[in-house]
């Protein structure tokens, strides 16, 4: 069985050095395409016939809401590999995920209290979608507060990884809360099947904008790891040739 | 595989599917909680509280607008397509209020069947396109 690539992934400098090389054309390439998105769909995007320029918010809120869901598939499949194969990268990946899922979620919520306020005419409203945003965002910390909160690190890491594993069942409720329930927020507008409500010359840089948000979040989970990785590996001969400049 | 990691693996996947179902049952008891609003057929069915702090929503029914001339008070009826609740509200509308477009307004129940609104949101629907086409497609009559 070619298990080899899988258990290439556990070696600390081998995953140091591969996510360096990645890092190397990402970055620059995450930082094109977010600026290309950002400045094509803010300036030159068409303005909605219904709510004028305030639409504009959607090309941050949407891309940074749909990653914040995906990074947390990324956090609980970590902390699954890590409860099963007791693999010390995947127990560092969830960690790393749980700040940067924090973050985006955040910012999903702010992007859209902003937005709601000149639509909806109001910040927040207790609907199944925001709600369950929230709890997706307590989850982010919750996952990160309890690896700090526990001093063995062994334990912290399975309790964290349950956590994690408990809390995927939030995902598909908030993807699908605006079905299921009467909610303020409205329907996807881009369906995996059907037809999407958007017109084509809105949707191109929205759908750029949401592929840069993932190449950023590669990018922030790749620099999250190495850091960690430099961190908890020290004492090891690899780290002190790597910081040593030794090769 | 080794066995060992075989176990792990299989309550990994007993963790995720005992918890969903536990969740997914609590979500599915409390649905009637989770919703934000009343359409109007269930207020016409009674199956709303009176007396008591709730939410109705639904589209603006076209032509039902009544402003008035000495206040900020406007009267206007909101539809699910199968019933009808009329609206008495006093206060400033969000931009995106107006006749065909969705709304949820909170407040109570009168016993005359009237929806005294203290607060009335915009909701906007799924639909994102530029004005031109938004004019060609009016034109058409397929504005949706």
């Amino acid at each position: 069985m070619a298990w080899t690539w899988f258990h290439r992934l556990g070696s600390p400098p081998w995953i140091y050095h591969f996510a360096g090389r990645v890092l190397r054309y990402l970055l620059p390439l995450t930082l094109l395409m977010l600026c290309v998105g950002a400045v094509w769909g803010l300036a030159f995007a068409p303005p909605d016939f219904r709510q004028g320029n305030s639409y504009r918010i959607i090309y941050i809120h949407v891309p940074v809401s749909v990653v914040a869901l995906a990074g947390y598939y990324v956090m609980a499949i970590a902390g699954a590999v890590s409860l099963i194969w007791r693999m010390k990268v995947a127990d560092l990946m969830m960690r790393v995920a749980a700040p940067i899922g924090a973050g985006l979620t955040l910012l999903a919520l702010v992007t859209g209290a902003v937005w709601g306020k000149p639509t909806w005419g109001t910040w927040w409203v207790w609907d199944a979608r925001i709600t369950s945003m929230v709890i997706l965002l307590f989850l982010y910390i919750g996952v990160y507060a309890l690896y700090e909160a526990y001093d063995n690190k062994t334990l912290a890491a399975k309790a964290c990884a349950i956590l994690s594993l408990v809390g995927t069942v939030n995902i598909p409720i908030i993807y699908k809360s605006v079905d299921w329930w009467y909610s303020l927020h409205q329907p996807a507008s881009i369906k995996f099947t059907g037809g999407t409500t958007i017109d084509p010359s809105m949707l191109y840089p929205l759908l750029l904008m949401i592929s840069a948000v993932y190449a950023l979040y590669v990018c922030l989970l790749l620099l999250g790891l190495r850091a960690g990785l430099i961190d908890s590996e020290s004492t090891t001969n690899w780290v002190k040739r790597e910081v040593l400049g030794e090769h | 595989m080794h066995p060992k990691r075989k176990k792990r693996l299989w309550l990994v996947i007993g963790v995720v599917i005992f918890s969903s179902a536990g969740i997914g049952l609590i979500a599915y008891g409390l649905s009637g909680n989770i919703n934000l609003f009343y359409p109007p057929a269930e207020v016409a069915a009674g199956k709303a509280p009176h007396g008591q702090s709730i939410r109705v929503g639904g589209m603006v029914v076209e032509g039902s607008i009544q402003r008035s001339t000495s206040s900020l008070e406007v009267r206007f009826e909101v539809t699910d397509y199968a019933a009808v609740v009329p609206v008495i509200y006093s206060g400033i509308l969000p931009d995106l209020f107006d006749e065909g477009q969705g709304v949820v307004a909170a407040g109570m129940l009168t016993e005359q069947g009237l929806f005294q609104a203290t607060e009335v949101l915009a909701k906007h629907d799924e639909n994102y396109m530029p004005p031109e086409v938004a004019d060609a497609l009016e034109k058409a009559g397929k504005l949706p």
